[in-house]
């Protein structure tokens, strides 16, 4: 069994959702993605100050294999980006739901978050 | 698909395995990157049985080889060696590329995994005039063990006749019908074991016991095109020619009677005019894919090949430019112009590409 915290939202693509104590939003990739992957060795990250439309592509992440797209979970404006995988985007490997985040917004419709899978549905899209 | 013998050895190993041209192949067992560190620091060994493994019988099989490969079989006829080239057809499109080994007079032939049953057609049809036989050996496996370790490794796999560590680079000796070979596909030192499958499980244990890590084909790729080796339908199809593919070192005219398939085409190219591989390191931020495009001051070009390289800790590719580049240039990612730096193909350099 993959390793999936229950305080979090999914994309079925694999991204997270954590609802900060100030209404933000931090978005990462699941530790099951981070395996599907292997080593990431590189991330493009959106800018701060960009308006995001959920489930858009914002953002890249490219392990030694492969180039892949991250999905926006919500819509929004994107207040910090983490510069630390600029450097060491392998953070994302070893601690993909915490020092691995990759981005914070401001949701612009709080109830996009009904439309995210919980940790439940989302370990069941991980079995598939 | 097609599974070597050595399948449920990798999935014991927690191999992550993938469709290799319809083998299903370990692409690694734990980290490419340290699997690829393993490789350069120490030794690793792969299970790279899916390359596809000929022997010959009867017939003038050295007169044969001279017509059908563009490397001279005649380097290596006499001698216990192995020799790289490519395999062209009439209008010198590369087929494949190839290994031949000679020992103990007899040949043994080993080309890439996709191209198998073009390649057993191929030769079957030119085998005719010289009275061969051409054997395909699917009950033949191979294990690659690489390394600056791996010829320390192999010395304790007392399964491995000890004359095998006095090989020099692309020498190869049979031992029955085992096949030692100093080759590889990773610009480091050690053998290919081309054996039949029933030995192959029994040599990977014993090779796992004294210290080879498993590597998978995720780090075979950033080993060979580190060592800016060539890969069979991404730096080169039938639509290329040598001296585009930096193969031109492989093709040996210097027997003017010979004529192989292929040579009147290449005689009729004009070399100053071809495109040239390269090398390029990319100088921005991002990892060079295949497909990517190029420019220069006088051209442009593609990414053939493109990955992250451990060792030079940026990403790397082969690429296919218009001559006359000079030592920058750009790539497109995503609509983006990064820079890349055009440098010869061997980022690292180790091992020496021919006898």
């Amino acid at each position: 069994m993959k390793n999936i915290p229950g305080d979090l939202k999914f994309l079925s693509s694999h991204e997270w959702a954590r609802v900060e104590s100030d209404g933000t939003i931090t978005i990462g990739i699941s530790d099951h993605a981070q395996d599907l992957l292997g080593d990431i060795v590189f991330v493009e990250l959106p800018e701060v100050g960009q308006a995001l439309d959920a489930e858009a592509d914002v953002a890249i992440v490219e392990s030694v294999k492969a180039a892949s797209d991250l999905y926006s979970p919500l819509s929004g404006e994107v207040i910090e980006i983490n510069s630390l995988l600029e450097d060491q985007p392998e953070i994302i490997n070893s601690s993909p739901y915490e020092d691995g985040w990759f981005f914070k917004l401001t949701p612009s419709d709080m109830s996009e978050l009904d439309n995210l899978l919980s940790p439940e549905d989302y370990s069941e899209v991980c079995e598939d | 698909m097609k599974k070597t013998p050595l399948h449920n050895a990798h999935i014991q190993l927690g191999a992550k395995m993938v469709n290799f041209s319809n083998w299903e192949m370990p692409i690694s067992y734990s980290s490419v990157i340290e699997e690829h560190n393993a490789v350069r620091n120490a030794a690793g060994i792969f299970d790279v049985s899916h390359m596809s493994i000929f022997d010959f019988d009867g017939g003038n099989q050295v007169a044969f080889f001279e017509k059908i490969f563009a490397n001279d079989i005649k380097k290596i006829s006499r001698d216990n060696k192995a020799i790289y080239g490519a395999l062209l057809n009439e209008d010198g499109g590369i087929l494949d590329d190839l290994i031949i080994y000679h020992a103990n007079n007899k040949f043994r032939l080993v080309s890439n995994c996709s191209t198998r049953d073009q390649n057993r057609e191929w030769y079957e049809k030119h085998a005719v005039e010289f009275g061969v036989k051409v054997i395909e050996r699917s009950d033949m496996g191979i294990l690659a063990i690489q390394g600056p370790e791996a010829m320390n490794k192999i010395l304790a796999i007392k399964e491995i006749d000890a004359e095998a560590n006095n090989l020099e680079s692309f020498g190869c000796m049979f031992d029955g019908d085992r096949l030692y070979a100093k080759t590889g596909y990773t610009g480091e030192d050690g053998l290919e074991l081309i054996v039949p499958n029933m030995a192959i499980i029994d040599l990977w244990n014993q090779a796992l016991k004294v210290g080879c890590v498993p590597i998978g084909l995720g780090a075979r790729d950033t080993l060979r095109l580190e060592a800016g080796l060539n890969l069979y339908g991404n730096d080169m199809t039938i639509n290329n020619h040598p001296y585009e593919s930096n193969l031109g070192w492989t093709i040996d005219m210097s027997d003017k009677n010979r004529q192989f398939i292929g040579k009147d085409a290449l005689l009729a190219i004009d070399q100053s005019q071809s495109q040239k591989m390269v090398g390029i390191i990319l100088r921005d931020r991002g990892i060079l894919r295949s497909g990517y495009e190029i420019i220069h001051e006088q051209g442009k070009g593609v990414v053939l090949s493109g990955s992250f390289s451990p060792m030079l800790q940026s990403s790397i590719g082969l690429a296919r430019v218009d001559k006359g580049y000079q030592e920058n240039g750009k790539v497109f990612i995503r609509n983006k112009a990064l820079n890349i730096e055009f440098v010869s193909p061997r980022f690292i350099r180790k091992v020496k590409m021919q006898p």
